[in-house]
């Protein structure tokens, strides 16, 4: 009998799930039964944690917070687990595919200073302060008025971002294993909502750490295997200029003094600035999404090295992000053995099934006038020969991942979508717990009432969450979209607290005309260009930019305007007395001091180590 | 997981010490018969069965170190 129940479970594709699972184009792959048994094992396991947890998270402190338990290790791999959701996994694989290298940069420069400042500078007033939530820090610092506007927006922005979630875990599981998008997006909703509504913050948590693992478990093999059979860095390199005609696909910075000498259109400054500050101190700062974790640490040096135990790994995550979209480049085949190329995600839209815009934008695309041709000859049914930018990775997976390992493959990809919806709504919970509910609607409430409205408000934002995921199908690839987001939102938030935080003479009525009128600013740019696409070149200051350039620009933008409005308010309406700052404001509090520890377990050593790995591999990558 | 209660490093660890015995299994059945799935590539170099190992000698690992009832610092 050796043999026999892996030969069983390898043996094709379970033929009995119900009818409406209609495919909507012919599968990458048919998953082996031994790959469902795989992935139902995962469904299984975060089920019953969110049960076994559920008994711990009866409080609104065990609920929303965690209890404040958690060590370093586990806040900061949360940290950083937090941030790996579609986001990190396919959207920035494709944006890899479309631009090269350059997307590198969303993980070291666009993510390691900002995450060093957040430990070393900025946790110790947002521990002392003892909030429960950013939203939380502007009340107390600018007043109610900040608190509300900042919990509005930052309500939104979960909804929005937890869609985006969704849409990219349903586009797996359509590339994949053929099934509807709106089929996919109910698996996963329901899953999340049983999971996170159960066992709070500490679920997600418990969730995200495991999914950490899964991911390197079940992804690493991609780029491995890939860069065997490319050759190796030198056979990669060599493959991508003969058929790209461009090296600037492996430099992170060479290329960027010019907009036109790069494939993404940037120039350095937006990158350094837009990106390096405004985006990324925005999110990583102040984002609430990632913040929550580290908040949840169960002291203040655990909530400093959380932050920078979380960097270490995030430089390490473009080896299995980055590198397979760069790898799809050379290797990924079509059936006759040609290259296949892939194409932005409105083309795919168009085409597959056929639109009478196909044409016009697959002209756009770099495939070559005969397949264009033979895409627009094929009026009937789904074009299977075609596929976008955001499908890179699983295209990969396929490639090299047999029965099993494309189960545990697919699994990891499920928990990273997974677990980036359930921190958009474990956080979304707790803001509108804590900053909406509790000061505007009913204050006086029991404990237990408060966490009956945190778990109600779970499901409630995941329904509208799912209405946010077929939104996304609209935007022109997913990455751009997520980042039109961060730059309306963060950027003027940033903005806000840092003034808030480091400026004593910041008075109320400046923060909060800031942040409203920041937003107003950001949206007002971004509508600007969706408008009329011609006025790019003066949000990003030049013709050749494109959608990227013009998010990091934007949020730059937002960033200075804000600033702008709250210093010139500031300067004329009267500051509160530094007495009523101590806690808040850098230069008013007294900072804890803490206990000395061996130099192995110094947050500045851990940090000024990260420094030196982040400047040599941006020159390494130059 | 600081606090009472099953530490996360064992969930990780049982999940791994299935995962991984599970995909070497089929690794070691794949090598013994000689048939493999005909899309996959490099096959030849027996990736379910080194990778599969390491995983569940990682699960193990975890499994033993952080099992309920250990003090875990």
């Amino acid at each position: 009998m050796f043999g026999s129940v892996p030969a069983y479970l390898a043996a094709g594709s379970f033929g009995s799930l119900p009818s409406f699972l209609a495919f909507s184009a012919a599968p990458l792959a048919r998953l082996a039964r031994l790959d469902i048994v795989v992935i139902a094992l995962y469904f299984g396991m975060v089920i019953w944690i969110g049960f076994y947890l559920k008994g711990r998270s009866n409080t609104s402190e065990e609920f929303f917070m965690a209890g404040r338990q958690m060590t370093a290790w586990i806040a900061g791999l949360s940290f950083v687990s937090a941030n790996l959701g579609s986001l990190e996994l396919m959207g920035w694989a494709g944006t890899t595919y479309e631009y090269g290298i350059l997307a590198t940069h969303w993980y070291w420069i666009g993510a390691i200073p900002a995450m060093l400042f957040l430990g070393l500078v900025m946790m110790p007033f947002y521990y002392v302060s003892k909030t429960h939530s950013v939203p939380g820090y502007l009340n107390l610092r600018y007043g109610e008025h900040a608190r509300v506007l900042a919990a509005i927006s930052f309500a939104l922005e979960m909804i929005l971002m937890s869609g985006v979630n969704m849409f990219a875990m349903a586009v797996v599981m359509k590339v994949v294993l053929g099934w509807s998008l709106t089929f996919s997006i109910l698996v996963s909703a329901a899953a999340v909502t049983l999971y996170v509504a159960l066992g709070g913050l500490r679920s997600a948590i418990f969730n995200e750490v495991l999914q950490f693992v899964l991911i390197w478990g079940g992804a690493l093999l991609v780029p491995v295997l890939g860069m065997i059979q490319a050759g190796g860095v030198g056979g990669l390199k060599t493959q991508i200029i003969a058929n790209m005609h461009s090296d600037s696909y492996f430099h992170l910075w060479r290329d960027t003094a010019h907009f036109a000498d790069n494939p993404m259109g940037v120039h350095w400054t937006g990158i350094v600035f837009g990106l390096g500050f405004a985006i990324s101190f925005g999110y990583w700062c102040t984002d609430f999404l990632v913040v929550q974790r580290v908040l949840a640490a169960h002291d203040l040096r655990a909530a400093r090295m959380a932050p920078i135990i979380g960097s270490f790994f995030k430089m390490a995550v473009p080896f299995i992000v980055i590198l397979p979209g760069l790898l799809g480049l050379v290797l990924l085949q079509n059936p006759d053995g040609s290259r296949m190329q892939l194409i932005p995600q409105d083309t795919w839209k168009a085409c597959v099934p056929m639109s009478a815009s196909c044409a016009p934008l697959l002209k756009q695309t770099s495939l070559s006038p005969a397949v264009q041709q033979d895409v627009l000859d094929q009026k009937e049914g789904p074009q299977t020969d075609l596929h976008s930018y955001n499908e890179v990775l699983p295209l990969m997976m396929v490639r090299y991942l047999g029965p099993g390992l494309l189960g545990l493959g697919i699994t990891a990809l499920i928990a990273g979508f997974m677990s980036g919806m359930a921190g958009n709504v474990s956080a979304f919970s707790t803001v509108w717990t804590y900053d909406l509910y509790k000061p505007l609607i009913n204050k006086k409430a029991t404990d237990s009432h408060y966490v009956m409205v945190g778990r109600l408000s779970i499901v409630i934002g995941v329904l509208v969450s799912i209405g946010a995921g077929y939104l996304v199908q609209r935007a022109h690839g997913i990455m751009d979209y997520v980042q039109a987001l961060f730059s309306i939102f963060i950027a003027p938030l940033l903005a806000t607290i840092l003034l808030g935080m480091f400026w004593k003479r910041a008075t109320r009525l400046a923060g909060f005309l800031g942040l409203l009128l920041g937003i107003a600013f950001s949206v007002s740019l971004f509508m600007w260009v969706h408008v009329n696409p011609e006025n790019l070149k003066y949000v990003a200051l030049s013709d050749a930019a494109k959608t990227m350039a013009e998010n990091v620009f934007r949020a730059l933008w937002a960033c200075l305007f804000t600033a702008i409005v709250i210093f010139v308010v500031s300067m004329f309406t009267k500051p509160r007395p530094v007495a009523e700052l101590e806690g808040l404001v850098y230069g008013a509090t007294k900072l804890p001091t803490e206990d000395p520890v061996p130099f192995y377990k110094n947050e500045w050593i851990w940090a000024g180590l990260v420094a030196v790995i982040f400047t040599a591999l941006n020159i390494i990558f130059w | 997981m600081h606090g009472s209660g099953i530490p996360i490093w064992f969930f990780i660890g049982v999940l791994l010490v299935i995962y991984g015995s599970m995909i070497l299994g089929y690794g070691v059945y794949e090598w013994h018969t000689g048939i493999y799935p005909p899309l996959v590539q490099l096959t030849n170099l027996h990736t379910p069965v080194w990778w599969g190992g390491v995983l569940t000698a990682l699960g193990v690992f975890y499994v033993v170190k952080f099992r309920p009832g250990q003090a875990v610092k």
